[in-house]
């Protein structure tokens, strides 16, 4: 009896044993997991304080040199002895510029098809047509620069632009502009017509998803009460999906901010700011992009700051959109 | 399964291809003479066993790739002062030869149709020159037919060896140009507009109606594009050609120039083309690898005893007897192979 009852103790305790160790088996795996994550996350902020230090480290001679003046000089010679002049107001400008016209034509035209996508076009349509627009997502940047250089910069320069400059040459402001004493076929305009079809994918991929989360329900209830398409969108999916959408939009400038390959090959490489949207110019990372290998010294180290400047205007433009949605969220909210 | 043995195969594959590297000579720099040390390296390799593996990483990157000891010669198209020399203990020499011809794009006009002199030229550069009827240019050329069209300005916009010797050109007769631009691989130019590499200029003067630029001789006559005549500094009109090259590399003084220090645009002489450039290799006079320096050296030794016909097959044009005699006198018995 007595033999029973201890082997059946026994048995329980083995058993309560290896129920422990197994749980403690278990235990220790999670912990690990949570490690093993935990450790993917602090190193990508490791490498991001890395990148940042280097950069500052490698930029240091050029901003104790230079200072503050290196952000408003228009000026860059690199040849000038015994030291250079180097300022960054040229690429700046280029950069914010291009990217500012791409969004202008990309914005309205992502959005545009997008709503086609989802409210008008018919079934059969969709597919293909979605298709598309993200197999130019696809694309890698260096053919469209090529794309730019050999085919829509001649096209524009021969048979577009001089149109336009001469239609507007006796219209203040428009004429300085769209003005070109000397139309070629690399400008930044071509460029930012470029980064416009590059970054279009972007915009409307993500419209699209958004757009389909706006539920039937809402969108019936109002062509029910006799709403026109654009009635619908304007004041039920836009609205349904505004964080979204402007989520997309933030992706797509993100893009355009840094894109390279592609703009390096028209924009014309010109460190000049010109009145002109048909003159070339240049970008930060175009000009990092041209430069950095054959650089030295005090060059390098201000292409260096220009990167940095770059990351700190990708960063402040970033920061900006988000924080802007967030007062739209709480707007929404209250 | 097949992941790990994808892995193990592309291992192999490395290490066979690193194994092959071993033995080859190792070199990185200007891209300039790129095709020709390519040519020069297959014939080698056919006589000798031995091959090259050279970067073509640009002229600047060359230069930092020797100081850091991670290739056996370095090759720059701009020439090192003696004071940077010394510094790294290296020694310098020219391999090979090559001319820079402006290009045009005009209607009408055909290589050779057009003659233009170095201050001219300076002025497009300068922008002061604006369309191609300026006074300055009809005054070369009467009789031609010179449209009234702005002049479209093409130049580099990468740094470069070929803008390096294209601007002391420039500043060496122009003295408006020295004073606002100067000479340097990348410089600021006050016009223009820039595309990467001398196939990136010749695309884009190819395409451009009224445009202008600067290549390397060899781009110009692989593309079949219009180059103009020059005016040279005997005020002698000259045509861009492996004769005027190489007249004006002979007349160039390499014995005044301690260690090879010399830039051989504008040259005397009425045969001269005045935009002659070289391109020049660097070695450490005291290598810490004493065999892959000899090996190396064997290269060049063979290359400067074989290798004219083939660079002028090129369009480069090879050192004269004269120089190659000084550099293996002087420049290599400096370095220590043994």
């Amino acid at each position: 009896m007595s033999t029973v009852t201890e082997n059946l103790t026994l048995a329980k305790s083995q058993a309560a044993q290896q129920r422990a160790r197994v749980l403690l088996g278990m235990a220790f795996g999670d912990k690990m997991f949570a490690w093993a994550t935990k450790l993917a996350a602090y190193t990508v902020l490791l490498v991001l304080a890395g990148i940042i230090i280097s950069l500052i480290v490698g930029a240091w001679p050029a901003m104790q040199t230079f200072g503050f003046e290196f952000l408003i000089t228009r000026r860059w010679a690199p040849q000038l002895e015994p030291e250079p002049v180097l300022g960054a107001l040229a690429p700046i400008y280029g950069t914010l510029v291009s990217s500012f016209i791409a969004m202008l034509i990309a914005v309205p035209f992502g959005l545009g098809i997008a709503i086609f996508l989802t409210e008008l076009c018919p079934h059969s349509l969709r597919k293909p047509i979605r298709l598309a627009i993200e197999l130019l997502a696809g694309i890698p940047s260096i053919i469209y620069g090529m794309w730019g250089f050999f085919v829509l910069g001649p096209f524009l320069a021969n048979y577009i632009e001089p149109g336009i400059v001469a239609a507007l040459a006796d219209i203040p402001i428009l004429n300085t502009v769209f003005g070109g004493e000397m139309v070629s076929n690399l400008s930044l305009f071509n460029a930012s017509l470029i980064l416009a079809i590059m970054i279009l994918p972007f915009i409307t991929a993500i419209a699209v998803d958004v757009f389909t989360t706006v539920p039937p329900v809402l969108k019936e209830a109002a062509y029910g009460i006799g709403c026109t398409t654009w009635e619908v969108v304007n004041n039920v999916v836009l609205p349904f999906t505004r964080v979204g959408v402007v989520g997309g939009v933030m992706l797509a400038l993100g893009r355009a901010l840094g894109e390279t390959m592609a703009v390096t090959f028209i924009i014309g490489n010109s460190f000049k700011i010109s009145g002109s949207i048909f003159a070339p110019s240049t970008t930060i990372s175009a000009a990092i992009a041209s430069e950095f290998a054959e650089s030295s010294g005090l060059h390098q180290s201000a292409l260096i700051l220009l990167g940095l400047l770059l990351f700190v205007l990708t960063f402040f433009v970033l920061a900006t959109a988000r924080f802007m949605l967030m007062r739209l969220e709480k707007r929404a909210g209250a | 399964m097949k992941f790990s043995t994808l892995i193990v195969a592309g291992l192999s594959l490395v290490a066979s291809a690193s194994a092959v590297l071993a033995d080859d000579i190792s070199g990185a720099g200007a891209t300039f003479p790129f095709p020709i040390y390519s040519k020069w390296a297959d014939a080698y390799k056919k006589a000798s066993g031995i091959g090259l593996n050279y970067q073509s990483i640009g002229s600047g990157a060359g230069i930092k790739q020797i100081q850091a000891k991670t290739v056996t010669f370095g090759a720059t198209d701009i020439p090192q002062k003696a004071e940077d020399l010394a510094k790294f203990g290296l020694v310098q020499w020219p391999q090979v030869m090559g001319g820079i011809v402006p290009v045009v794009n005009l209607e009408g006009v055909a290589a050779g149709d057009l003659v233009l002199d170095g201050p001219t030229l300076a002025n497009i550069y300068l922008g002061k020159v604006k369309t191609w009827d300026d006074a300055a240019i009809v005054k070369l050329n009467p009789g031609a037919k010179l449209p009234a069209t702005p002049i479209v300005v093409v130049r580099r916009s990468d740094g470069s060896g070929t803008t390096f010797n294209y601007t002391t050109y420039l500043s060496a007769v122009s003295p408006d140009f020295k004073a606002s631009v100067g000479a340097g691989q990348a410089v600021e130019w006050p016009v223009g507009v820039g595309a990467k590499g001398n196939d990136g200029v010749a695309a884009n003067v190819m395409q451009t109606k009224g445009s202008i630029g600067y290549v390397e001789y060899a781009f110009a006559k692989q593309n079949g594009m219009v180059n103009t005549d020059m005016i040279n500094s005997s005020g002698k009109r000259v045509k861009p050609k492996l004769e005027s090259f190489a007249a004006a590399a002979s007349n160039a003084d390499w014995n005044s120039a301690p260690n090879f220090n010399l830039v051989i645009v504008n040259q005397p002489g009425d045969a001269s083309w005045p935009m002659t450039n070289a391109t020049f290799i660097l070695m450490y006079s005291q290598p810490d690898d004493k065999a892959a320096a000899a090996a190396a050296l064997a290269f060049f030794d063979w290359s400067f005893a074989n290798g004219g016909k083939m660079a002028e097959e090129l369009d480069y044009i090879p050192m004269p007897e004269a120089v190659v005699a000084k550099i293996r006198s002087s420049a290599w018995t400096t370095i220590i192979t043994k």
